[in-house]
């Protein structure tokens, strides 16, 4: 893919997020950040490519060490996002 | 065999966008991202969003697995190469994120509510380390990554894609350390104000944007390193002079850059899934800043300028004339809610602080049985972070729909008999609309005083809120001041309800 196509991607995305963003009700404002925070480790597809790459140690070890810090944002950040839904009930009728 | 054959073709091949499949796995798990973040519109829908989340993190992960595999690709001749899988190496992979969940898991279900917005601020230092990480880990073997030509010189676009995302991780990582120390109270809330910390501050910006233009024509290690030393430096320069009260902003502006951090990197490696969540997440970030800087009538520009826990300290040690006041007990306030009708809670961060929740929802329960109609009002920063009193409350099984936000309910506070006022202080403050002098002027505040009688739980009449300013309402005529510990006082009021009357 050339510059330009992902550089369309992307700003068409940001107008996604700001619609997105702005529908998300007040009361779940901290969801969002949790969960927000565990998707923006798909930087791990990054991290698994250099770990998986032959040719540079340092580069396998960085991309190891990035494996295991992205990994506990992806499992932390939706195990919590998942625990705070799941608090917010109805009223019972 | 053809899956075979598609696995060591990718294998084989530099770059992603190599295979269509692959690029279209990356593309489901965007639009997964997206809705994701849709889910999150009510809470009826926002379990189903988390799912969505994890099945696109998922498949973002396992396409990544496949198509690159560890391996040595041996070659016998000019047409002729054989492809060994390195079971080891994607051992290792496995074990690095095995080691990730199980912290990640044990953390989510360790922490505490009250500290949400330390663990936001710590797992953001991680995104951006991460992020730090792959950028060095592409900029040590670009060949891996499809972004070197033969010679293996970096593409132009490629390096300026790099020298952002370092940039902008290093910021994310070393900012966000210094929020989670002055949130986890590790580090004091108070602004540490550095001399000529503009001009230092603007220098480094500078110097970085400098760097990463001369970046594009020469890329020799030191200039990689210089960009990474003074990113994380700017970082760390940006956050200490920011005071306590304005760290809700700060969480979402980090947010907002762990997002952009993660973009940036995605237009290195050309990945779809990275951008969109990367343009989601910055997007999210940045409108959660701008929700928080409504809230707390602040300019993003004055927060960034850091300092304002500093001048309110200054100006809340004045002397205040002695103004008389109306003190009252746990019964009194027991025998006025339950002759009320309408009841509005108002809880704050000091409610939360004296672990009063459930005590609260409980004197709420009471109320109810006894055919009072309680509703909450929540202003957008009673909490420590956007959204954090809902999760407070909501953690208290107090139901979300008796929940609202200020300007929903702002217009019933004339017809309350009561507003109960825990832990709150600034945010019910009428200054705010009337004393074009007081610091708070123009922040939008919960309207308290209309309501008939205000019931106003405090610990002393000598502490003021974060903005260092006295409130009309303590000594208004239909103003009842319960002076004492907020969980105390809630369960002395649950205790005359049930006691009394029956």
């Amino acid at each position: 893919m050339d510059f330009i196509a992902i550089f369309s991607i992307f700003i068409l995305a940001c107008f996604v997020g700001y619609f997105v963003v702005w529908s998300v009700t007040p009361a779940l404002h901290t969801p969002l950040m949790s969960v927000t925070n565990a998707i923006s480790s798909v930087i791990i597809v990054g991290a698994l490519i250099a770990s998986a790459a032959a040719g540079s140690a340092s580069s396998k070890w960085l991309g190891l060490a990035a494996v295991v810090m992205a990994s506990i944002n992806i499992f932390g950040g939706f195990a919590v996002t998942a625990r705070m839904l799941a608090m917010y009930k109805k009223k019972e009728r | 065999m053809a899956f075979q054959s598609i696995l060591s073709a990718a294998a084989g091949g530099h770059g992603l966008a190599a295979n269509s499949w692959a690029a279209v796995a990356y593309l489901v798990a965007g639009v997964f991202f997206i809705l994701a973040l849709r889910g999150l519109s009510s809470p009826a829908s926002s379990q189903r969003g988390n799912r969505f989340g994890i099945a696109g993190m998922t498949i973002a992960v396992v396409t990544t697995l496949l198509t690159h595999l560890p391996g040595k690709t041996e070659s016998f001749g000019p047409d002729s190469y054989a492809w060994h899988f390195d079971s080891a190496a994607f051992i290792e992979i496995l074990v690095a994120i095995g080691i990730g969940a199980v912290i990640g898991i044990v953390m989510a279900r360790r922490i505490a509510m009250t500290a949400m917005p330390q663990l936001v601020a710590a797992f953001h230092s991680l995104v951006g380390l991460a992020a730090v990480a792959v950028a060095a880990a592409a900029y040590l073997n670009p060949g891996a990554f499809g972004i070197a030509d033969a010679a293996g010189q970096i593409f132009t676009v490629s390096r300026v894609e790099m020298g952002l995302g370092i940039a902008i991780g290093a910021i994310t990582f070393s900012g966000s350390v210094i929020a989670f120390l002055k949130l986890n109270g590790n580090m004091s809330g108070a602004p540490i104000m550095l001399p000529l910390r503009h001009v230092i501050n603007l220098g480094t910006l500078a110097a970085i944007i400098g760097l990463v233009a001369y970046f594009t024509v020469d890329q020799s290690p030191w200039v990689f390193w210089t960009v990474t030393g003074l990113s994380f430096v700017i970082g760390f320069l940006l956050i200490i002079p920011i005071g306590g009260a304005d760290m809700p902003v700060v969480v979402s502006m980090l947010n907002s850059y762990s997002g952009w951090a993660a973009a940036a990197m995605g237009f290195t490696l050309h990945n779809t899934a990275m951008i969109i969540t990367g343009a989601l997440v910055g997007s999210s970030g940045a409108i959660l800043s701008y929700i928080m800087c409504r809230a707390m009538n602040r300019s993003f520009i004055s927060v960034i300028a850091g300092g304002f826990g500093a001048d309110a300290a200054a100006s809340g040690g004045g002397s205040k004339e002695q103004r008389p006041w109306k003190p009252g007990s746990a019964d009194d306030a027991a025998f006025l809610m339950s002759q009320a009708e309408n009841v509005i809670i108002v809880p704050g961060y000091g409610m939360a602080v004296a672990q009063a929740q459930h005590a609260l929802r409980e004197m709420a329960d009471v109320l109810k049985k006894e055919g009072v109609n309680v509703k909450y009002a929540i202003h957008p920063v009673a909490g420590r972070m956007p959204g954090h009193m809902n999760v407070l409350l909501a953690e208290a099984n107090v139901p979300y729909d008796e929940v609202f936000e200020l300007e929903d309910i702002n217009g019933e506070f004339a017809q309350a008999d009561v507003a109960f006022v825990i832990g709150a202080n600034d945010v019910t403050n009428p200054a705010a609309k009337t004393d074009k002098t007081s610091p708070i002027y123009g922040m939008p505040v919960l309207d308290v005083e209309k309501a008939k009688t205000v019931l106003f739980v405090k610990r002393s009449m000598g502490g003021v809120g974060y903005a260092g300013v006295d409130n009309d309402v303590f000594y208004m005529d239909q103003t009842m001041m319960l002076l004492g510990d907020a969980k105390k006082m809630a369960d002395d009021i649950v205790k005359a309800l049930n006691g009394g009357g029956h």
